[in-house]
């Protein structure tokens, strides 16, 4: 027992999402839990912070950590764990870029709280309250972790050591990354341990893509019917997999959806949108203004398509003036 | 000390090496006044402009970006300046949901002979950006950060 490599898992600002893919491995968890010892994991087993600040340092093997980073409590919870671990994985998009939750850095505290606290229609009349980091009551102090203007992926906070990505990352890529740390073979730190190259390349549709792509009509996907047999791209769905690094097996595509972009993108891009508006701009086969500007109107959310799993590592996010809500 | 505390804006113009530069050149051999707040990056093609560029620059400080190219029909590649044109629009719809103000960002073609027009644009843009004041990406407006 005592031999065995220790592993952490942690949550921070996500969906739960990440933790269904642990539990996704299926039997392959008990091959897992059969090799390491789990020493904190809140989701499903009991132990307690306690429990990993009594640990000696760098005595976890790995910790994964998944969710961005939203409030003090788990930028805590992280420096804990890097602390306590010899390598700290960023796991799904959200840990890695910021993902959906990533979002709101269109905004920041105030617009955010004033909104939902203040404004919204759900907000009855003489009822506003915000959420306050201390409140006292006759016990005592009651604390509530502080909520940051923005949210910040994991190594804007900590050191990390690799990447996982996916919004979940595949039970493939985890038991991928699982076996390649116990065997100790072990890739350049700031990895990211999927594929290296665009997802088309590993797309059953790709065959179908046309040497020359270009669109006459950028088509919305609840509003088509999907041809299951041609890449989707071809039929003027935004599918991101040219500009979307690959390692998924294309799932989304094998479901009739076109790619979002959550393994976010190869290693020699920067900025995820930005490349995104790049290649449309590309394939769009219009010179017109107003041609341009008639097939853009089928992209009505710029930042939520091309942004949607990486605005908080962007280079812009906001601006000085936040926009009010709505 | 005491001049005017007129805030001076950086603008950085992206200028395709066919048209614009030389009429930014024809424009300083002719000894035309124009303010000195545009920084010039001279590119092959405006479509050799990356959306990066334009983001990055906004990040490192630019107060407003200019992109310049050939007039339609006359890009030496024959299509870059098509291709700026539709990421110009994209970018712009982009930046306008993270609150941009439309004055910061700027397309114009100006051919080789256009050394005028090329001065026109940069006192123009210059004044409007220097009325909007400094740009600061990612801003904040709660007191300390909300940290
Ligand atoms: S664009 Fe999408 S559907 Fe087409 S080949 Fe690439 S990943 Fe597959
Ligand atoms: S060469 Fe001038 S815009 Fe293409």
């Amino acid at each position: 027992m005592a031999d065995k490599p220790k592993v952490a898992f942690y949550w921070c600002a996500s969906c739960g999402g990440c933790e269904e893919a642990v539990v996704d491995l299926a039997e392959g968890i008990l091959d897992v839990i059969a090799a390491v010892d789990i020493v904190f994991w809140p989701v499903a087993l009991d132990f307690k912070v306690r429990d990993v600040k009594e640990l000696p340092d760098e005595s976890i093997t790995v910790s994964f950590i998944n969710g961005a980073v939203r409030l003090s409590e788990q930028e805590e919870m992280a420096r804990l764990l890097r602390r306590k671990s010899k390598f700290v994985i960023a796991f799904g998009s959200c840990s890695h870029m910021g993902g959906v939750p990533g979002l709101a850095n269109l905004w920041d505290r105030a617009s955010i709280f004033a909104w939902y606290y203040h404004d919204a229609p759900s907000v009855a009349p003489g009822n506003v309250r915000e959420p306050r980091e201390h409140v006292r009551v006759p016990e005592g102090t009651l604390e509530l972790p502080a909520f940051w203007d923005t949210v910040k992926t994991l190594d804007q906070v900590i050191d990390v050591d690799y990447y996982l990505p996916g919004c979940p990352p595949t039970p493939k890529l985890l038991a991928d990354a699982v076996g390649v740390l116990l065997r100790g073979d072990l890739p350049p730190k700031g990895s990211v341990l999927a594929g290296t190259r665009a997802l088309c390349h590993e797309c059953p549709l790709n065959e179908s893509k046309p040497e020359k792509l270009l669109l006459k009509d950028i088509r919305r996907v609840h509003l088509t019917k999907v041809d299951p047999e041609k890449c989707l791209l071809a039929q003027g769905l935004l599918c991101l997999g040219p500009v979307t690094r690959g390692g998924c097996e294309a799932l989304c595509v094998k479901g009739n959806m076109p790619c979002t972009g959550c393994f976010g993108p190869t290693d020699e891009v920067r900025d995820q949108g930005a490349k995104g508006i790049a290649y449309v701009s590309s394939i769009l086969d219009f010179d017109e203004e107003a041609d341009i500007e008639r097939a853009l109107a089928n992209v009505p959310d710029p930042v939520g398509t091309f942004y949607r799993y990486s605005l908080p590592r962007a280079y812009l996010m906001r601006t000085r003036k936040v926009m009010p809500h709505a | 000390m005491m001049q005017t505390e007129e805030f001076q804006p950086r603008i950085v113009a992206f200028v395709c090496n066919w048209c614009t530069y030389i009429a930014a050149d024809a424009a300083g051999v002719a000894r035309a006044r124009y303010s000195p707040n545009v920084r010039l990056i001279r590119t092959m093609c405006s479509g050799r402009v990356d959306p990066q560029f334009v983001l990055g620059a906004f990040e490192k400080g630019a107060d407003g970006v200019l992109l310049c190219g050939c007039h339609p029909r006359d890009c030496h590649y024959s299509v870059g300046n098509y291709k700026a044109l539709r990421r110009y629009k994209l970018l712009k719809k982009m930046l306008s949901q993270m609150g941009f103000e439309d004055d910061r960002f700027r397309l114009e073609w100006i051919s080789a002979s256009e050394a005028e027009k090329f001065r026109k644009v940069v006192e123009d843009m210059t004044e409007r950006v220097r009325r909007l004041g400094p740009f600061k990406p990612n801003g904040s407006s709660t007191p300390n950060g909300g940290k």
